[in-house]
């Protein structure tokens, strides 16, 4: 232990007067204070991810507890990793991941750019813009199918009036090639916000020395724009990246209320497949194998993305 | 006026600022949209084209607290004359008013889940966040990312397990086991955050405090605590707003007595179909509230929703 001015004065100091000033030893009110966060996170994060394990090895079903439970081996996981229908959610989830990530960097960086010009009101607008973000995923989206309603939503009625098309002629969560792109624009609609926070950070980090070192350079507007402002904002932008990516890949909410994985299975992304599998067909043990693959993926996935992450600071 | 060649032209700033309003009106359209369609009578709400003019009625408000039942004329003749104007607006319906809805109920459910879940998480988050902050914990850093790393599974994922714990201690639907769920859930971002508004706080404080006679418990509570009002005031903030706004575990771990106001938002039904205005009135009611906080949070947003890893 490194020397505190209270340690010096504790020696300094007669033991009974000593003894007052410490109260509880340090190491006592460490435990005391830690002691029941850390039991509630293993009993109530830690302690199931053990068992999640352990019941993947299992053909254990919830809704029959009292059946012998057989134990599996890897079956389970073979079962998964060659299953077709499970290849195909994880495209929809792929096709979800990448559209919204791509369209909320883009329109959130530019937001971000546009809102650094430090217009008059820029703050009033910046927080009416965030506010989608803030709210209940669920309630939105349950209110979003009345917006995408063919004959009377707001959705179709707004496309109708800029193409000329019939609205009823389309449904944006009954077709089947629509419905992807449904849950596509209500994510980038709740959570481009997200993306333009981070980027605004970003661009609010870089000190105007820069830019006028640039300028004194006669760099033009868009070499400034290319070489300093771009590489400056990279790594926010990545970080906004992770955090969409580890959230939209693990999303239900929003898309259980819009189309429920609907029409057929186009939109059953893995949270709603896993959500089927464990809690519709009580298949526990099997969908704790695909939960446990689920979070091998993204703990893999997010690892050596941040490995990435932390290169492109060290720049 | 000092002439700056970072600032940026007033040409520049036009385009930026009508860009950014454009997208500003355009977003908040839905909610918006959301707000006046409870407001609007049900004909009125799938009028096409969509009306923005319209007669403002609060039907659809009664209809979200009220049951009702399809009355024939004799029925309505016999109950006599309306006593309450929401009485009134039902009648006018052809309906008589058989009970309250559960809508009160439900969103009661969500303000005692709520406050609870983020006073128990602030308890404990405080306490181990100045741990984490003052003392060696063994494995700090590891166990603190680890824990924060729980967050990344799909909450179906982690339900599997908690659906059966809770069952074999009886913890499912009741209010006591959303409270804990919620609170271990947000533990993590919490003590995560806290701890960084913590380490902010001059250690000199507490030792001036300390040398002052103080133990370290009252110096935990005289010093550090009101140092870290603000900080611990935006992180509930933000605890608030997660249990408020989660559905997969309520969906999946309660039905009746502890389900939350979003698994029941979408599941309230008219007579003869949805009952649009009814769903936006009581969308309304929930997320009024998120949207003030909101407004007042603007200021700390980013720390909360990017883990900490973004400060300013």
């Amino acid at each position: 232990m490194t020397q505190t001015p209270i340690d010096r004065v504790a020696q300094a100091t007669p033991a009974p007067v000593a003894r007052r000033i410490r109260g509880l030893s340090d190491r006592a009110i460490a435990w005391i204070f830690v002691a029941p966060s850390i039991f509630l996170l293993l009993a109530v994060n830690i302690f199931p991810l053990i068992w999640t394990i352990r019941l993947s090895f299992t053909n254990f079903r919830a809704n029959r507890p009292n059946r012998d439970v057989e134990w599996v081996g890897l079956r389970n996981y073979e079962r998964i990793l060659t299953d077709s229908d499970i290849w195909n959610t994880m495209q929809a989830t792929a096709h979800f991941l990448f559209w919204t990530i791509a369209l909320q960097v883009i329109i959130g960086f530019a937001l971000a750019y546009l809102i650094n010009k430090k217009f008059k009101g820029n703050d009033l607008w910046t927080t009416v813009i965030v506010l989608p973000m803030m709210l209940s995923p669920a309630v939105v989206g349950n209110f979003w199918t009345f917006l995408y309603q063919p004959q009377i939503g707001l959705f179709n009625y707004v496309v109708t009036f800029f193409t000329g098309a019939d609205p009823s002629s389309f449904s944006m969560i009954g077709d089947v090639h629509l419905a992807p792109w449904a849950i596509v624009i209500a994510d980038t609609w709740m959570w481009t916000p997200f993306v333009m926070l981070i980027c605004l950070a970003g661009l609010r980090s870089i000190p105007d020395s820069i830019y006028e070192a640039a300028e004194c350079d006669r760099a033009s507007k868009l070499r400034q724009f290319w070489t300093i402002t771009i590489p400056m904002v990279l790594p926010f932008l990545m970080l906004a990246v992770l955090f969409r990516g580890i959230e939209n890949f693990k999303m239900f909410d929003l898309v259980v209320q819009l189309t429920g994985g609907g029409p057929g299975s186009i939109t059953e992304v893995t949270s709603i497949n896993l959500k089927r599998e464990a809690f519709e067909k009580w298949r526990t043990g099997y969908s704790s194998a695909y939960a446990v693959i689920l979070f091998v993926t993204v703990f893999g996935l997010a690892s050596i993305y941040v490995k990435a992450l932390n290169k492109v600071k060290e720049r | 006026m000092s002439f700056s060649v970072t600032e940026p032209s007033n040409r520049t700033k036009w385009f930026a600022g009508f860009m950014v309003i454009a997208y500003a009106v355009i977003t908040i359209m839905p909610l918006l949209w959301i707000i006046t369609t409870g407001f609007k009578s049900p004909s009125d709400a799938i009028a096409y084209p969509p009306k923005v003019l319209f007669e403002p009625s609060l039907e659809g408000y009664v209809n979200l607290f009220t049951e009702r039942t399809r009355a024939t004329a004799g029925m309505l003749e016999e109950a006599g004359e309306p006593t309450t104007w929401y009485d009134q607006i039902v009648r006018e319906n052809g309906m008589l008013i058989s009970g309250p809805s559960r809508y009160g109920e439900r969103f009661l459910n969500s303000v005692i889940i709520g406050f609870g879940s983020t006073l128990l998480c602030m308890v404990l988050g405080t306490a181990g966040a100045y741990a984490f902050s003052r003392f060696r914990v063994p494995l700090k850093d590891d166990l603190l990312f680890f824990i924060l790393s729980t967050r990344m599974m799909p909450p179906i994922a982690v339900a599997i397990p908690i659906f059966l714990m809770f069952r074999n201690l009886g913890l499912n639907d009741t209010h006591l086991g959303m409270i804990l769920l919620y609170t271990a859930v947000n533990l993590s971002l919490s003590v995560w955050l806290l701890k960084g508004f913590i380490d902010e706080i001059p250690i000199e404080y507490e030792e001036a405090a300390l040398i002052d006679g103080y133990t370290r418990f009252q110096a935990f509570y005289k010093v550090v605590l009101p140092q870290a009002a603000t900080g611990i005031a935006s992180t509930a903030i933000f605890c608030l707003i997660f249990a408020w706004n989660e559905y997969a575990f309520a969906v999946l771990l309660t039905s009746g007595t502890a389900q939350t106001a979003p698994p029941f938002i979408p599941t309230i039904i008219g007579v003869g179909g949805k009952d649009w205005p009814a769903v936006a009135a009581g969308a309304t009611i929930f997320l009024v509230p998120v949207m003030v906080f909101t407004i007042l949070l603007r200021k700390h947003l980013l720390r909360g929703i990017t883990f900490g890893a973004v400060r300013k």
